[in-house]
């Protein structure tokens, strides 16, 4: 399929080993750190699974693909919960607008990466209660707000305008969910764009891809190595 | 655009490689800049720290004195929009805390892009021009609620658009870039609020995204804020055809840009005549 946006950099054969210890101090999720004892010749463990997001604008669409898949996941399952079937009129409309926003999200970053594109993330849902609304909003806020800031926090490492683009197309409706998603906890209060987000000169804030893994790993089994994302 | 072309594109005498080194660290000098900046700017622009701005171009500064005097003019028109309709008493008690918090942060925006552009790039930030929210009589946004919700929606949908549309302008620096997107998501924030306001209270079914190029019920003469907003293919790609979703969930997914002309055209309906 010739819809690559971009060339692949060329594959990195550095040793995996060497290179996970070197970038370890950032790995986010923890499983694969208690086995560094293991013996040398060991690949890393593939408990959980283990994916790394490459460098440079594919890095950083990687980055997005990842966040796409864990919201994607997260809305499939919620129309299959308990809440969704009894959920309000507004609240099946937005919830189901918001599954098919982030799949298609996730299946255009797929095909646009290509042969670069991560594998499927193992998510881990067990913390969210899908039968409860206030569990469920809760984490879809989470996830929305956390959308916003990593591409808010990324858009400053890509080097392709076309991408920087899409990125922006992107975000303003990842903003847009936030602020409804939002507006269902707390109605007709100023929460949709809260102080709790936004400084005294109206700027919304930013995470860095170490913050936003960092949050997202609660939620994500399989190991991200986002060492070669650009710094 | 591959940002070495485009610097190479700038500075055609960077020969040497201490020249090439120096503009090319260009965007880092920006970076380190954007940390130290992140690091004290809790509250009101750091001054005290603008004397470490890295050395730019004169091109790149004009250009990104012209975007910002753009998105400053935007600036203005909302918070005016927004300040006269808290003063005029048309918002509903109830809602006016929504609307103050929405002209904190136009008011917040037109400071800090005033502040950029006159202290960190040593420029001319524009004057507030004179605003005629009527447009010669045809709208009464001021005494009649539905219109000032209406109008409200239409300006925040349009500023989305146009930050959307500058990104690429400013991407050579990054804390520009950073702050442009750091707004652009404020106003796409409001723009969900107002849709789905008015959707609550009876006056449109409209979405907190926008669906197709659907202006709702808004009036006709805002067609221009939403065209293109339909489109469902993106690098190359129809979404619609990869993923079997329908188109207009399709198009709500994705946020279209405005060029700086569409959007003055836009404005320029609201500009006063004197």
């Amino acid at each position: 399929m010739k819809n690559e946006l971009f060339k692949p950099e060329g594959l990195k054969t550095e040793n995996p080993r060497r290179q996970f210890l070197k970038m370890s101090g950032l790995t986010v999720a923890g499983a694969g750190l208690l086995l560094m004892g293991c013996n040398d010749e060991d690949r890393m463990p593939n408990m959980g699974g283990k994916v790394s997001l490459g460098s440079g604008d594919t890095g950083i669409l990687n980055y997005a693909y990842a966040l796409e898949q864990l919201e994607a996941a997260f809305y499939a399952q919620v129309m299959m919960g308990s809440f969704f079937a009894n959920a309000s009129a507004e609240e099946k409309i937005i919830f189901g607008d918001l599954e098919k926003h982030e799949r298609a999200h996730r299946e255009f970053f797929k095909v646009a990466l290509g042969a670069n594109a991560i594998g499927d993330l193992e998510v881990d849902f067990s913390s969210i209660d899908f039968s409860n609304r206030n569990s469920v909003l809760a984490a879809a806020k989470t996830f929305e707000d956390l959308g916003v800031a990593a591409y808010n926090g990324a858009g400053q490492f890509l080097e392709s305008a076309d991408l920087l683009l899409i990125a922006g197309k992107i975000v303003s409706v990842e903003a847009r969910h936030a602020a409804a998603i939002r507006d269902l906890i707390n109605p007709n209060s100023v929460d949709f764009a809260g102080d709790d987000l936004i400084d005294a000169n109206g700027l919304e804030r930013t995470l860095n891809f170490q913050q936003v893994l960092t949050a997202a790993s609660a939620f994500v089994k399989t190991e991200i190595d986002f060492s070669q994302l650009p710094r | 655009m591959n940002l070495i072309k485009l610097l190479d594109s700038i500075c055609p005498d960077t020969n040497t490689a201490e020249e090439k080194d120096r503009f090319y660290s260009r965007r880092d000098a920006f970076r380190q800049f954007g940390d130290f900046s992140k690091k004290v700017a809790l509250g009101a622009v750091p001054l005290s720290i603008l004397t470490a701005l890295p050395n730019v171009a004169k091109a790149d500064t004009a250009t990104l004195i012209g975007v910002l005097n753009y998105a400053l003019t935007l600036e203005h028109l909302e918070y005016r929009y927004y300040q006269l309709g808290l003063d005029s008493g048309v918002i509903q008690a109830s809602e006016r805390p929504i609307f103050q918090k929405i002209r904190d942060h136009e008011l917040a925006h037109v400071k800090f892009l005033t502040e950029v552009i006159a202290n960190v790039l040593k420029g001319t930030p524009v004057a507030e021009p004179k605003f005629d929210f009527t447009v010669g009589g045809a709208f009464a946004p001021f005494s009649d609620y539905p219109t000032f919700l209406a109008l409200a929606q239409a300006f925040e949908d349009t500023g989305v658009r146009a930050y959307k549309g500058q990104a690429a302008n400013v991407m050579e620096s990054d804390v520009v870039l950073t702050a442009a997107l750091s707004i652009h998501s404020v106003e796409a924030r409001h723009a969900s609020m107002v849709r789905r306001l008015r959707t609550k209270k009876g006056l449109d079914t409209q979405k907190g995204w926008i669906t197709n190029a659907s202006i709702g019920s808004l009036p006709a003469a805002t067609q221009a804020i939403y065209a293109g907003e339909e489109n469902v293919s993106h690098a190359g790609v129809n979404v619609v055809s990869l993923t079997g979703i329908d188109a207009g969930a399709v198009s709500e997914a994705w946020d279209e840009p405005l060029s700086m002309n569409q959007v003055l055209d836009i404005a320029g309906l609201f500009l006063g005549t004197n």
